[in-house]
């Protein structure tokens, strides 16, 4: 019982720094969902249906834009994609839980739960109740996540239009993808499909932005592996 | 389609993804070239909607001055180089976007 509480306890502590970048940028998603057109109710629920940061401030963005259901669910599934790593990666540690456990730990699966859980594991080696840590983490996350969407929510309401909030939402997109532009494959990648996106801006229902993303993961995934066959030879 | 619906199936792909190995263990390897990939989602799918949003105003390409999100966004673009913080290059980028449009 004790082992249980202290692996909760040192999955929330393990949280708490992220959780205070997470708190900002669940208000600014709750703004700004609210601005993209989204009801209240429709952009509190995304942050406990989807629960995924990134995927939800794509899905406003695209909202906003008046893009198909079909398209915003496919972007939402390559946005999330990376979560299969995450699940291979922690599944070894969960395999003799209780499917109920696996189900409320994948729901909880997020960038930040998964960050310190997995540094954890490999660190701790087998402790039975390490799952705790995990939920703790999550649990954490989830609950600041409703919240700082709620404050955003709240205070989105009381910006007016004039302000151009929506202009916020590419800003945050620029905020997320400079930093990765740190190699020659992410930069090439960025612009191909940045480049794609405007010449197959006027196909019908947004498919460039799928046609651009599919471009810009190609070329920057066979521009590493043409330099990384390039340094084994 | 209703946005509830579109949320509810998105919600199931994300769950159905972090589910899927943690259900499967054992019987799935994830291939490397797809470990690789993954790697470039972020900057094609933010790209795919960053350059649109900047260049093509009201449904033309436009890279002229007279394009205040673009010389705006430009400002948040060299912020986030320097700075790598969310909330500062929202808030110079707003400011920028504000002090531009006041200008011009």
């Amino acid at each position: 019982m004790n082992e249980r509480r202290n692996n909760f306890i040192e999955g929330i502590r393990s949280e708490i720094p992220l959780l205070l970048g997470v708190f900002p940028f669940g208000m600014i998603y709750g703004a700004l969902a609210l601005n993209a057109g989204l009801s209240n109710a429709a952009a509190q629920m995304m942050s406990s249906i989807v629960f995924a940061g990134s995927a939800q401030f794509v899905t406003a963005q695209l909202v906003k834009d008046i893009t198909p259901g079909l398209v915003i669910i496919l972007t939402i599934a390559v946005v999330n994609l990376r979560h299969v790593l995450y699940s291979a990666s922690l599944a070894p540690h969960l395999k003799d839980l209780s499917l109920r456990w696996k189900v409320l730990l994948s729901y909880l699966l997020t960038d930040e739960a998964y960050a310190p859980s997995v540094l954890y594991y490999e660190k701790e080696g087998s402790s039975e109740y390490k799952h705790w840590f995990l939920f703790g983490a999550g649990i954490s996350l989830w609950t600041t996540w409703q919240i700082s969407t709620a404050i955003g929510i709240f205070l989105g309401a009381a910006i007016p239009e004039s302000w151009s909030l929506d202009f916020a939402l590419p800003l945050t997109f620029i905020a997320m993808l400079v930093p990765v532009l740190k190699k020659q494959p992410m930069v090439a990648a960025a612009l191909s499909a940045g480049i794609t996106a405007l010449l197959a801006y006027s196909l019908p229902f947004k498919l460039g932005l799928i046609l651009a993303a599919l471009v810009g993961i190609v070329v920057g995934t066979m521009l590493e592996g043409s330099k990384s066959t390039k340094a084994a030879q | 389609m209703n946005i509830w619906l579109v949320m509810v199936l998105g919600g199931l792909i994300t769950f159905g993804m972090r589910f899927s190995f943690i259900f499967l263990f054992g019987r799935f390897e994830v291939p490397e070239t797809m470990r690789r990939a993954l790697h470039y989602v972020p900057p094609a799918v933010l790209s795919a909607i960053i350059f649109p949003e900047l260049l093509i105003r009201n449904g033309s390409f436009d890279i002229t001055l007279d394009n205040t999100r673009l010389l705006a966004g430009i400002v948040a673009i060299v912020t986030a180089w320097y700075s790598r913080s969310t909330l500062l290059t929202i808030l110079i980028g707003m400011a920028a976007l504000f002090l531009i449009q006041w200008i011009l």
